[in-house]
C-alpha cells in the first residue's frame, strides 16, 4: 500500500502568471512513496520541487494526472482532510505577528475540529507532545521573534506534527539555516521517522542533506523525472553533471557510509537543461 | 490557566474599566451639573424637562454610547485588517477606506439623508459602498507585485486617501453649504447625540460586523502563515478574506456614517492590546471591541472637557494621539521588515 502516489502528473502555470518569472511545467511525474519511508525530491531551481508540493495540497490542480494518498485521490479530500493527511512545513517564513511557540504549534490543530472557538485539552496535549518531539517544550511561551533560526525552525516542524498528519513535507528546510542547524534538523527528521515511523517528503536542493537523510532520491529536471532510486544510484555524477550543468564529484561519507557530492568549481560538463536555469524567487 | 478562563477575566477586567470611563464621561460635561443630580436624572427621577434629565440622558448617555460603539467597531476592524493584509500598520484609516466611507456619506447627505431611522439605513449603504470602492482601488494599487508589502499599501492608502478627501472637497464645494452644515465638523469625527433610532440600527450592524469577525478569529491566527500555509491548513482561504473584508468594511462603513471617520483607534488600540495581551486573536477581537470603546470614550470626554465650554472634534484627539504613534510603531516595532 503506497502513502502517496504521483501518476502522470502534469502541470503548467498559466500565462497570466508568467509575470512572474515562473513560465514553468511539470511533465509526466510519476512516483510513490511508501509508508515509513524519507524520499528525497532534488533537482535544480525551477525544475519543479516547491510547484510538486503546491499539486500535493491542492494549492493547485493537476493540468492532467492524478495525485493519490492512501489510494483516495486528493481532489476527492476535502481541505480538512487534506491538511489531517499532509502536513508542509514551509520556507523560513516569519508571522508579522508575534505569536508565541506554543501559538504556532497550536495553529496545527486547526483542521482537527475547525469548528471550535479554543482548542480542546486533547488538542492542547498533542501540541504539547509535537513541542516535545522537536525541543522546543521548553519555549513554548517565547515569540517567535526571538528564537535563533533552528529553533524558529523546529517550531515550525511543531506546528505540522500537530497535525498528526501521514506524510510531513519539508520544503528547503536547511534554507537560511547555520551548518549547525543543518546537522539539526538532518538528525530530527531521521530520529522523528525512526521513532514516531513519520513519512517524510524533503523537498531541497541540497543535495548532502538528502543523501544523507532519504532512502531514495526523486531528481528533477525541468520538469520532468531524471532519475529515482537510492541516494547511491541517483547521485552519480554524470548524471548530477548533465542535470546541473556543472561537474561534480561524489564521495563517500566515511562515518555514515552516505554518498557526498563536491562542487570542482569548474563548468566543464555538458549543459543539459540551461533554459531552465532561470533564477526563481520564491515566496518569502 | 485555560484560554477560555483567560478571555473572560480579560473581557471582565476590562469591561470594569468600561463600566468606570462611562460613569465618569456620565459626571463630566460643561454644564455644570451636582453628581446627586446626575444620579438622580439617571434612576428617573428628575423631573421630565429639568435640565438634569435634558442633559443627562438626552445628550451625554446616547454620546457615551456613540463612543463605545464606534471605539468598538474602529478597533475591530483594525485587528481585522491587520490580520488580512498581515500588516501591522494596516487600519480603516491609514488604509484609505475611512476616507472613502466618508465620500459615499456625502454623496448621500447631498440627496438630503439624515439620521432618521430610514435615512440612516441609506446613508449607512453609500458609507459601505464608498468603502467597498477604496478598498478595492487600494487593492488593484497594491497587488502589482506578489503579496501586499507594507509600503505599497500604506502608499496605496495614502494615494486613496488623498483622492478622497478631494473628491469629498469637490462635493461640498459644488452644493449649497447650508444643506451640509455639519459636515465640516462631521468629517473631523464628531460623537454628538445620535437619535435613539439610528443608534440602535449603528448598534446592530457593528455587532453584525463584530460577529463575522469574531466567530472566524482562529481562521485570522492561521492568516498571518500565508496564503499557502491557510490553504494547507484546511482553510478556504477566498471565502474568509471575502467574510473579514466585508465585516470589516461594513464596521468602518457604518462608524464613518453614524460619527464621521475618526482616525488611528484601530490602531492604537488593537497595538497596545497586543502588548498587553499578546497576538491570538480569538482574545485580542473581542478585546478590541471593549477596549476601543475605552480609548474613544476617554478621547471623547476629553476633547469635550479640554477647552469647555467649546468642544473639539474627538477625531483631533485621536489623530494627535495616532500620528505619533503610528511614527514610533514604523521606526521601532516593524523597521526590520521595511
Amino acid at each position: 500500500m503506497t502513502l502517496a502516489e504521483f501518476r502522470n502528473v502534469s502541470f503548467a502555470y498559466p500565462a497570466a502568471e508568467e509575470r512572474r518569472a515562473r513560465p514553468f511545467a511539470l511533465a509526466d511525474l510519476s512516483f510513490e512513496i511508501a509508508p515509513g519511508e524519507i524520499v528525497g525530491v532534488i533537482g535544480p531551481n525551477s525544475s519543479g520541487k516547491t510547484t510538486l508540493i503546491r499539486l500535493l495540497t491542492r494549492v493547485l490542480e493537476p493540468a492532467s494526472g492524478e495525485i493519490r494518498l492512501e489510494g483516495v485521490p486528493v481532489r476527492r479530500l476535502s481541505r480538512t482532510d487534506l491538511a489531517r493527511r499532509v502536513a508542509v512545513v514551509p520556507q523560513g517564513i516569519l508571522p508579522q505577528f508575534p505569536f508565541t511557540v506554543g501559538e504556532l504549534a497550536l495553529m496545527g490543530r486547526y483542521p482537527h475540529d475547525p469548528g471550535r472557538y479554543f482548542e480542546s485539552p486533547r488538542d492542547r496535549s498533542v501540541a504539547r507532545a509535537a513541542m516535545e518531539a522537536t525541543g522546543v517544550l521548553e519555549l513554548a511561551d517565547m515569540p517567535l521573534e526571538h528564537l535563533s533560526g533552528g529553533e524558529r525552525q523546529r517550531a515550525v516542524i511543531a506546528r505540522a506534527l500537530a497535525q498528526e498528519p501521514r506524510l510531513l513535507v519539508l520544503d528547503e528546510p536547511t534554507a537560511h539555516l547555520d551548518l549547525r542547524y543543518q546537522v539539526e534538523a538532518a538528525a530530527l527528521l531521521r530520529r522523528l521517522n525512526r521513532e514516531r515511523g513519520t513519512t517524510v517528503l524533503l523537498v531541497s536542493h541540497d543535495l548532502n542533506l538528502a543523501a544523507e537523510v532519504c532512502d531514495r532520491l526523486v531528481l528533477l529536471n525541468g520538469g520532468r523525472v531524471a532519475a529515482i532510486g537510492g541516494p547511491e544510484a541517483v547521485l552519480d555524477e554524470t548524471l548530477l553533471a548533465a542535470v546541473f550543468g556543472c561537474a561534480v564529484v561524489v564521495d563517500k561519507n566515511e562515518t555514515t557510509r552516505r554518498p557526498v557530492v563536491r562542487l570542482t568549481w569548474r563548468i566543464d560538463a555538458p549543459s543539459a537543461g540551461s533554459a531552465d536555469r532561470r533564477e526563481v524567487r520564491e515566496t518569502k | 490557566m485555560s484560554p477560555m478562563r483567560r478571555l473572560v477575566l480579560v473581557l471582565g477586567a476590562l469591561t470594569g474599566v468600561l463600566v468606570l470611563a462611562a460613569a465618569a464621561a456620565l459626571f463630566l460635561g460643561s454644564a455644570q451639573l451636582s453628581p446627586s443630580a446626575v444620579i438622580s436624572a439617571v434612576a428617573g427621577r428628575a423631573a421630565p424637562e429639568s435640565v438634569e434629565r435634558v442633559v443627562t440622558l438626552s445628550i451625554r448617555l446616547p454620546r457615551i454610547a456613540a463612543a463605545v460603539l464606534a471605539g468598538g467597531a474602529l478597533a475591530v476592524a483594525g485587528v481585522a485588517f491587520q490580520a488580512l493584509t498581515r500588516n501591522p500598520l494596516a487600519e480603516p484609516s491609514v488604509l484609505g477606506i475611512s476616507a472613502g466611507a466618508a465620500f459615499g456619506v456625502v454623496i448621500g447627505q447631498s440627496f438630503g439623508l439624515g439620521l432618521t431611522l430610514r435615512e440612516a439605513v441609506g446613508l449607512t449603504a453609500f458609507a459601505f459602498a464608498g468603502a467597498l470602492v477604496a478598498a478595492g482601488a487600494v487593492y488593484l494599487i497594491a497587488a502589482v507585485g506578489r503579496g501586499l508589502s507594507i509600503q505599497t499599501l500604506l502608499l496605496a492608502g495614502v494615494i486613496v486617501g488623498i483622492f478622497f478627501s478631494a473628491a469629498i472637497t469637490v462635493v461640498i464645494s459644488l452644493l449649497d453649504f447650508n444643506r451640509l452644515g455639519g459636515v465640516v465638523h462631521w468629517l473631523l469625527g464628531n460623537l454628538a447625540p445620535i437619535p435613539p433610532g439610528a443608534l440602535g440600527l449603528f448598534a446592530i450592524l457593528s455587532a453584525l460586523g463584530f460577529g463575522l469577525v469574531v466567530t472566524h478569529a482562529r481562521e485570522l491566527n492561521l492568516m498571518a502563515l500565508g496564503e499557502e500555509a491557510l490553504l494547507q491548513l484546511g482553510v478556504a482561504a477566498d471565502r474568509l478574506k471575502l467574510t473579514i473584508f466585508l465585516g470589516a468594511a461594513l464596521l468602518t462603513a457604518s462608524v464613518v456614517a453614524f460619527v464621521g471617520p475618526i482616525g488611528f483607534v484601530g490602531l492604537i488600540v488593537p497595538h497596545v492590546l497586543r502588548i498587553l495581551l499578546g497576538s491570538d486573536n480569538r482574545l485580542l477581537v473581542p478585546a478590541a471591541l471593549v477596549g476601543g470603546g475605552i480609548f474613544l470614550l476617554l478621547a471623547d470626554t476629553l476633547a469635550r472637557s479640554i477647552v469647555a465650554p467649546a468642544e473639539l472634534s474627538v477625531g483631533v484627539i485621536t489623530s494627535f494621539c495616532g500620528a505619533p504613534f503610528f511614527i514610533y510603531l514604523l521606526r521601532t516595532r516593524y523597521r526590520a521588515n521595511l
